[in-house]
């Protein structure tokens, strides 16, 4: 049996995850509403060795991928994460997620006064990216900012 | 050139340019003189009022200067707002103003609800103030005042004293004067009610200069327009760090000691206690005349946004 991650590396086809910012595995998970119970075969690795960032986590799930919107959440819970789709065992694609200048329906103001927060409107937030590093979001109803990392 | 108001809605000050708020003070100026006559350059048309959060001033000052053009002027206010709160959503109550105005205007206690109505509405939204957010119309009076004052907003001294954090008007007239060049600009108050980082981000992007000053008297003495909000104790966590700060920021004629003999106090009312009443019969106090200014610079703006000379 050889060493480390190569035991449960190897997916057939699914999705890697590679390159998280170590310790923030379970947040790209929770952003992608991913709990376990949904029943597929699922490996986080967490504070691994990284060439590029020192420490990283690591997801790989068989027999799912992303849709462009799950995409874009993972590069908010994630700015350095590269999605990786794996058919028959090979690299099919390689994508370095990046964070959209503007986000739709998927942050929540934290301004409880914001009107994208009151009940029974027909408002979704909208975000705007005002940084990269850090990776920072102003809401555009509000103006609160929103500070991903 | 083109009028860059008409049809325009007006959702925050920094929605214009100098030149845009320079030409809506010229309208000011020959509203201001025809104050006298009812004019009927909006004859047929309807402003419509939604206030949904209590006001006086604001909404009468709208309600004058749309009747002085000549138009009808419809409202949700007081009562009927408060049902309108409890049942219909804002969205309803926006697309049923629409349906019978041709212009809009809203105050509302949460922050963002102009810009949901102007997404909503076909019609141009006039924000009349969202929660701590915007009170864009209040900053263009504010200014027309500092301009009919001196005779330029530029090259001037401002102090900012009071609730830069949650007071929508004073962060307002603070945007404002970033469409200008002040001599210099001191914002003054306790810690805690410094401006929001999103609003000193926004002064950043814009490469406008302010410093931060501790109390009043060590700028008293070098400015030339004090603008003065009200520190509410409900925005203090702590009940004995506000009584023991609230006298920092209290105008009087102690205060005014050592001004310059020049120096305006501005401020968008209504006042509490943070201007004394000694100060209003001092040369100082211009604020009743910045009140008086309300109404010819909301009849310059809805004749601008109706496209209808005056
Ligand atoms: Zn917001």
């Amino acid at each position: 049996m050889r060493s480390g991650t190569s035991t449960v590396a190897r997916i057939r086809s699914g999705v890697v995850i590679d390159h998280i910012p170590a310790g923030r595995a379970l947040e790209v998970l929770r952003a992608l509403g991913i709990t376990g119970k949904e029943g597929y075969r699922t490996v986080v690795l967490m504070n691994v060795e990284s060439r590029k960032l020192g420490r990283k986590d690591v997801i790989k799930i068989e027999g799912r991928f992303l849709d462009p919107r799950e995409s874009t959440l993972v590069a908010l819970a994630a700015p350095t994460a590269t999605i990786n789709v794996i058919e028959d065992f090979e690299v099919r694609s390689k994508v370095r997620v990046s964070a959209p200048d503007v986000v739709e329906g998927l942050l929540k103001c934290p301004n409880p006064t914001c009107i994208t927060n009151k009940e029974r409107e027909p408002v979704k937030p909208r975000h705007r990216r005002v940084s990269s590093e850090p990776l920072e979001y102003r809401c555009e109803y509000c103006g609160t900012l929103i500070r991903l990392r | 050139m083109g009028n860059p108001f008409r049809g325009a809605d007006v959702i925050s000050i920094l929605d214009f340019n100098r030149g845009d708020l320079e030409l809506l003070f010229e309208y000011a100026d020959r509203a201001q003189k025809r104050l006298g006559t009812k004019l009927d350059v909006l004859k047929g048309r309807v402003v419509a009022l939604a206030f949904f959060e209590p006001s006086t001033r604001t909404r009468f000052s709208f309600e004058v200067a749309a009747k002085r053009l000549g138009a009808d002027v419809i409202s949700v206010s007081g009562e009927e707002a408060i049902s309108v709160a409890k049942g219909e959503n804002l969205a309803d109550t926006i697309r049923m103003l629409d349906a019978y105005g041709d212009l809009i205007v809203i105050r509302h206690k949460h922050e963002g609800a102009a810009k949901l109505a102007a997404e909503i509405a076909e019609d141009p939204v006039v924000n009349g103030g969202d929660g701590w957010q915007h009170h864009p119309t209040q900053a263009m009076i504010d200014l027309y005042a500092v301009l009919k004052l001196f005779g330029t907003v530029d090259g001037l001294r401002y102090a900012l004293l009071g609730d830069l954090k949650y007071g929508r008007a004073i962060v307002s007239f603070l945007y404002g004067l970033t469409r200008f060049k002040p001599g210099a600009v001191y914002l003054v108050s306790p810690e805690p009610l410094r401006p929001r980082r999103e609003v000193l981000m926004k002064l950043e992007e814009l490469g406008f200069r302010y410093e931060f000053a501790a109390s009043l008297d060590s700028v008293i003495e070098e400015v030339d327009v004090l603008y003065v909000s009200r520190v509410q104790k409900e925005r203090f966590p702590d009940p004995a760090e506000y009584e023991r700060l609230k006298g920092s920021y209290v105008v009087n004629l102690k205060t005014l000691s050592r001004a310059r003999p020049g120096l305006k106090v501005l401020h968008p009312l209504p006042r509490v206690d943070e201007i004394a009443l000694e100060v209003d019969a001092t040369p100082h106090a211009a604020y009743f005349y910045q009140a008086s200014l309300g109404v010819p610079v909301r009849m310059a703006l809805l004749s601008l946004i109706s496209g209808a000379e005056i």
